[in-house]
C-alpha cells in the first residue's frame, strides 16, 4: 500500500465541514419536524373511515417506504423540474426527506395509535372531555411514547439519508465533503472525516435523546 | 332521574338489548345481574352514549341522551363511570389523573382543580398516592383511584360496570367498600356486578338480565329470595 495521507487540507478546512455539518443537523431536524406533523396526519388518514384519505395515505406510505431515498429527492428535484417547478437545492433536500420521514413515521404512529387500548379513550370521553381533548391530553401523550425510540431511530436515518443531498446539489457536509475532495484530491481523508463528524452527530442525537427519555417518562 | 324506554341495541345483526324499560330514581342504588352476554354493561354505555342506540329513548333529568342536538360532553359530566378494566391515565400521576377533567372540561382553575383532586383522592383512601403514578398503584388503588376521578366531576349518578370483575380476590373488598360508602352518601349508582353479596346487602333494587331483555326487577329480598323468573332462578343458583 503505497497511500500517503495528507490530513493538512483537511484540518485547514476543518471549520467548513463543521459549518456543513451544522447544515446537515439543521436539513434534518428541519424535516423531522415537518415529517412528525405529515406522519400524524398520515397515521389519521389511514386510520380514518374515509376512503380517499386512506387511499392517499396508503399511497404515500407505500411508495415512501418501498422506492429507494435516492429516487424521491430526484423526483422533487429533476421530476417536477421536467414540469416547471424548480426547488432549490436545499428545498429538494428538505422536501425530499421530508416526505420519507413523513412515510416512515406515519406506520409507526398508526402502530402507536392501535397499541393504546380503546377504553382509554372511552374513560376519557365519559369524563366528559371532546373528541379533541381525549385525543390530544389522554391519546397522544401514550402514542408518543410508544413512538418515541422509532422516531429517534427515524431521527438518526434522516441525517445519515441527508448525505444523499450531494447527488443534488446541496452542500451539507458530504456535499461540502464532496466538492473538497474534488478540489484538492484528498478524497479519502475528506470522507475520512467527514465520516467521524457524521459519527459524533449521531452519538450526540443518541445520547440526548436517551436523556429526554430518562425525563419524559419517568412514570414507568 | 334516568328514564329508559324501549331500548333496543345492535351490534350488527346481533340484537344485544331487545326493548329495555326501567326507570332510576335519585338517591337510588340499583345492581344489575345476569351471565356474560345479557347485555348488561351495554346498557351502561347506552345510558352515557359511549354505545349508539337503534330505538328507544334514554332521558337523564329531561334531557334525551340519543338526541341529535344531545350536549353529550355535558350530560357526560354528570354521570360518573368507572370501568371494569379501571383505565388510569398512565402519563399522569394520581393527583394529576383526577385533577385533568375539572380543570379542561369544568375549566376550573388549576389550584380548584387540584383542592378537588386531593378532597377526592382522600375521600377514597388514596391520600398518601397523591404523586404516585398508576404504575405503582395496585389494582384495587387504580380502582378507586378510577372512582375519586369520576367524583372529580361532581356527578349525580355513577355508573360502575363491573368494577371489581379485574381484580385479584383479595383486592375486591377495598373497592366494594368504597361504592358502599357513596351509596351511603347518598350517591344515585346503577352497577353492573357479580359480587352478589353487594347487590344484597347494598341494593334498594335488584335487575336480573338474560339475553337482553330484564327479566325481573325487584327489592333484593324479593330477587334473592323469591324469584320469580325461570332463568333467575337457574342464575341464582349456580352463583350461589
Amino acid at each position: 500500500m503505497d497511500y500517503n495521507f495528507h490530513w493538512r487540507p483537511v484540518f485547514n478546512k476543518l471549520p467548513d465541514l463543521l459549518e456543513a455539518g451544522l447544515l446537515t443537523l439543521e436539513v434534518s431536524l428541519l424535516s423531522m419536524v415537518i415529517g412528525t406533523v405529515l406522519g400524524l396526519l398520515l397515521a389519521l388518514a389511514k386510520l380514518s373511515p374515509l376512503k380517499p384519505a386512506r387511499w392517499f395515505a396508503i399511497t404515500w406510505i407505500e411508495l415512501a417506504r418501498n422506492t429507494p431515498a435516492l429516487f424521491q429527492l430526484f423526483f422533487f428535484g429533476f421530476g417536477l423540474g421536467a414540469f416547471g417547478w424548480h426547488l432549490s437545492p436545499f428545498l429538494i433536500v428538505l422536501v425530499g426527506l421530508s416526505f420519507n420521514n413523513a412515510g416512515y413515521l406515519a406506520e409507526n404512529f398508526r402502530g402507536g395509535f392501535q397499541a393504546v387500548p380503546e377504553n382509554q379513550y372511552r374513560a376519557a370521553r365519559s369524563l366528559g372531555m371532546t373528541a379533541f381533548q381525549a385525543t390530544t391530553r389522554i391519546v397522544i401523550p401514550q402514542v408518543f411514547k410508544i413512538v418515541y425510540h422509532p422516531m429517534t431511530n427515524q431521527m438518526v436515518w434522516a441525517v445519515l439519508m441527508s448525505s444523499l443531498a450531494m447527488m443534488v446539489g446541496y452542500r451539507e457536509l458530504a456535499g461540502e465533503t464532496q466538492f473538497l475532495a474534488s478540489k484538492t484530491f484528498r478524497i479519502f481523508e475528506y470522507f475520512l472525516a467527514a465520516a467521524v463528524i457524521y459519527y459524533v452527530i449521531v452519538k450526540i442525537i443518541l445520547g440526548l435523546s436517551r436523556l429526554l427519555a430518562w425525563r419524559l417518562f419517568r412514570y414507568e | 332521574m334516568i328514564e329508559i324506554q324501549n331500548l333496543h341495541k345492535y351490534f350488527d345483526v346481533h340484537h344485544v338489548l331487545k326493548g329495555i324499560d326501567l326507570t332510576v330514581e335519585k338517591g337510588e342504588v340499583l345492581s344489575i345481574i345476569g351471565s356474560s352476554g345479557s347485555g348488561k354493561s351495554t346498557l351502561l354505555y347506552c345510558i352515557n352514549g359511549l354505545e349508539a342506540i337503534q330505538q328507544g329513548e334514554v332521558i337523564v333529568d329531561g334531557v334525551s341522551v340519543h338526541d341529535k342536538g344531545a350536549d353529550l360532553n355535558r350530560i357526560r359530566q354528570n354521570l360518573g363511570m368507572v370501568f371494569q378494566q379501571w383505565n388510569s391515565f398512565p402519563h399522569l400521576t394520581a393527583l394529576e389523573n383526577v385533577a385533568l377533567a375539572p380543570r379542561i372540561v369544568k375549566k376550573l382553575s388549576k389550584a380548584e382543580s387540584l383542592a378537588i383532586a386531593e378532597q377526592q383522592l382522600k375521600h377514597v383512601g388514596l391520600a398518601d398516592k397523591l404523586d404516585a403514578y398508576p404504575s405503582s398503584l395496585s389494582g384495587g388503588q387504580q380502582q378507586r383511584l378510577a372512582i375519586s376521578r369520576a367524583l372529580a366531576m361532581e356527578p349525580e349518578y355513577m355508573l360502575f360496570d363491573e368494577a371489581t370483575s379485574a381484580l385479584d380476590p383479595e383486592l375486591v373488598g377495598e373497592v366494594l367498600e368504597t361504592m358502599r360508602m357513596l351509596a351511603e352518601e347518598g350517591m344515585t349508582m346503577i352497577c353492573v356486578t357479580h359480587e352478589m353479596g353487594f347487590a344484597r346487602d347494598v341494593s334498594d333494587r335488584v335487575a336480573y338480565f338474560h339475553d337482553g331483555v330484564m327479566e325481573e326487577i325487584g327489592t333484593p329480598d324479593q330477587i334473592f329470595g323469591t324469584p320469580v323468573s325461570q332463568h333467575t332462578q337457574k342464575f341464582l343458583a349456580n352463583v350461589r
